[in-house]
């Protein structure tokens, strides 16, 4: 930067500039490659941006169909069923990004909203539940609402706990769930619920297009509410909403005492979390096409919380990286499917090590048009302060430039 | 509210003391405060607080005067940052209370404190180290926006206006406090004296009737003190109403209109800056012996 060049000629005032040149150049040195990558991303205009996310967008729905070879996860396991199985986990995780990532309430008991969710798609559809039936597809709002008001119900009295209690209550929270669905008779236990419904539509020799054995459909399914999903979290994080988020994370108190309803806001993250955990579930429950009590224990949980932990807590993209490699990995290396859990224990370790924030550590853009807003001070910064914006009181303003120099 | 708790106000005798109390009317007309300007704003009422066995305020009784700045100060342990704290809300007042327009604030939650009117910053530094600048500035800000989620999710229309004005007056407020061109630094890595200035900008942010500063000056050099009194009368003029603690004798003397001195929790004195300076009271608990020169 233009400090580097000549000698300071206030030295005080340069002092400070340079500590913040150096601060700022230290953060990227530790950033290394993949931080190069997200600032040179920011660095794009707009319009390439989206012409580049139209291009990964292509590519992510051809995965299933392309079968790259050396990343198949065949001959061991079938690559289209592996990649809805991706898409899953990486949906789970943007809904669990929300709480971890962005309020930092440590959930340790998210597989609950998950299994919200399945339950509420099986018993819906399944032909083994005496209950109501419905087409699959209402399943999914159906599922969310239920999702919501558990996310409601766990939340109000446990949000007033911080840190370690909450996680540990959440936890509690996730068994719960468990073991309902163990000793509750209508929930069948072990037994579980078989042909759990799918989308309707036939392909022209009419076979049912979604089916269990055919990963592609519910890839693409999945694929296309991940990007809803990730826009409508976008237009969070860009409000007060991810601001009063990111606020409760850096600092509750201060954020409460900001004007932040902290309680309301930890709350909605919770619900907001919960809600994409339980729609996660039922396309998990669709997909597979069997729900019972055996596929949501705290270990399930963990390996969620896992799959934020190594994207980057708090960026959505990066826990869609995080989920779709929790899936993968043991898919991929079925030798050592077995180990999958000393694995993720070990690459969390380093991964805490050398890079603390995630594989995609990028930071939240809180502002919906913070952009032109930086751009304009950064322009200015060159030709000097030309005071063009309305201060509270222009004298008051001039008075202070008079008090910096 | 009783009429025997509240003093007389002598505009004219507050003027003559430099107390240039038309200016807040003037700066700030529009602003919605149902006091005038040189009555009480903030009345604290006979407010205790109890830790146990250790009263840390005894029967604390003072006002703020709409458009003034009040300095409340004492030793060490004098019960500053507590009765501070429990104005705002961060403790429950054992007993007494604070009326903010003659409304109590007892009982209120934190963030509904800040909504009515009554901002503070901190003594350590409390931002919001992985946000910009600006985005602290705007988190004040949300204080007084309406998006609820629903309209945050769908991007409704009053949600883009209140995203496009808040850009737009939380850098005016940046560049009031004098680090506009800072906006984009994440505010961990502003330098110390910017990071004070960032937490006055976001206290003014939430737009409040009283704005409270908690040793605002600690850490400073006498070159930046005296940068820091010009910034407070400066708020001061453009509306705003200020309670300051501080340490720093001669800062306490030069910008503050009235002083209030606790002592032990107890309210040891209360007056202009020169009555204090020579309340013999004063001079024995907190500015040492007669002889020193303390301004």
């Amino acid at each position: 930067m233009s400090t580097t060049e000549g000698p300071p000629l206030i030295p005080g005032a340069e002092a400070k500039k340079i500590s913040l040149d150096r601060e700022s150049a230290g953060a990227h040195r530790r950033g290394g490659w993949f931080n190069g990558l997200g600032q040179r991303w920011n660095a794009l205009p707009r319009q390439k941006q989206w012409f580049y996310l139209i291009i990964i967008v292509v590519l992510a729905y051809l995965l299933p169909v392309v079968n790259p070879p050396f990343i198949s996860t065949e001959p061991g396991n079938n690559w289209p069923l592996a990649c809805a199985q991706m898409s899953i986990y990486a949906l789970v995780a943007v809904g669990l990004n929300v709480v971890v990532g962005y309020a930092g309430l440590l959930d340790l008991g998210y597989v609950a909203f998950f299994a919200v969710g399945s339950y509420t798609a099986a018993m819906l559809t399944s032909p083994d539940s005496p209950y109501v039936h419905i087409p699959y597809l209402w399943t999914l709002p159906v599922a969310m609402g239920v999702a919501m008001f558990f996310g409601v119900m766990l939340g109000i009295p446990t949000l007033r706990l911080r840190g370690d209690y909450l996680a540990i209550v959440t936890l509690g929270f996730g068994e719960i769930v468990r073991i309902m669905a163990t000793i509750i008779p209508a929930m069948k236990g072990q037994v579980g619920f078989q042909n759990v419904g799918h989308p309707p539509g036939t392909d022209a020799a009419g076979n049912a297009i979604f089916l269990n054995s055919n990963g592609t459909p519910w890839y693409w399914l999945t694929l296309s509410v991940i990007i809803v999903v990730l826009l409508l979290a976008g237009n969070l994080e860009r409000s007060r909403v991810g601001r009063a988020w990111i606020a409760i994370r850096e600092d509750e108190d201060a954020a409460e005492i900001m004007g932040v309803p902290t309680f309301k806001y930890k709350v909605w993250a919770f619900v907001i979390g919960a809600s994409v955990g339980g729609l996660s579930g039922a396309l998990f429950a669709g997909q597979v096409g069997f729900v019972n009590n055996q596929k949501f224990d705290v270990v399930t949980s963990v390996l969620f919380l896992c799959a934020v932990v190594l994207g980057g807590t708090g960026n959505k993209v990066g826990a869609i990286l995080g989920g779709a490699l929790v899936a993968y990995i043991p898919l991929r290396f079925t030798a050592i499917a077995e180990y999958k859990f000393l694995i993720f224990g070990v690459a969390l370790v380093l991964i805490m090590i050398f890079r603390p924030a995630g594989l995609l550590p990028a930071r939240q853009r809180l502002l919906a048009y913070g952009r032109a807003a930086y751009n304009k001070v950064t322009g200015r910064k060159g030709v000097g302060d030309a005071g063009g914006s309305r201060a509270m009181s222009t004298r008051v303003s001039d008075e202070e430039k008079g008090a910096q120099t | 509210m009783s009429e025997a708790l509240e003093p007389e106000i002598d505009v004219e005798a507050l003027a003559s003391r430099g107390v240039d109390l038309e200016v807040a009317e003037r700066v700030a007309p529009d602003r919605d405060i149902a006091v005038k300007v040189g009555d009480p704003l903030v009345q604290v009422q006979n407010l205790t607080m109890k830790f146990g066995g250790l009263t840390a305020l005894d029967n604390v009784t003072f006002d703020i005067l709409r458009g003034e700045i009040l300095g409340l100060i004492g030793p060490n342990g004098a019960g500053k940052t507590t009765c501070f704290n429990a104005m705002t809300g961060v403790y429950k007042p054992s007993s007494g209370k604070v009326l903010l327009e003659g409304k109590s604030l007892g009982g209120l939650a934190q963030h509904k404190i800040t909504r009515q009117g009554l901002a503070r910053t901190f003594q350590n530094i409390r931002l919001f180290g992985e946000m910009t600048a600006l985005e602290n500035v705007v988190v004040g800000l949300d204080a007084r926006h309406r998006t609820s989620v629903g309209g945050a999710l769908l991007r409704l229309p009053t949600h883009v206006r209140e995203e496009k004005s808040a850009i737009e007056r939380g850098m005016a407020l940046l560049e009031f406090v004098g680090i506009a061109d800072h906006a984009q630094f994440l505010s961990r890595h502003l330098p110390y004296g910017y990071q004070r200035r960032l937490e006055i900008a976001r206290a003014l942010a939430t737009d409040p009737k009283v704005l409270c500063l908690d040793e605002p000056a600690a850490g400073f050099n006498p070159a930046e003190k005296e940068e820091l009194m010009q910034l407070i009368r400066t708020i001061r003029n453009d509306g705003y109403t200020v309670l300051l603690i501080e340490h720093d004798m001669k800062l306490v003397m030069g910008v503050t209109d009235r002083i209030v001195v606790l002592e032990f929790g107890k309210k040891l004195a209360d007056g202009a800056p020169a009555e204090i300076r020579e309340d013999p009271r004063v001079i024995a608990a907190y500015l040492g012996e007669p002889e020193d020169d303390v301004a």
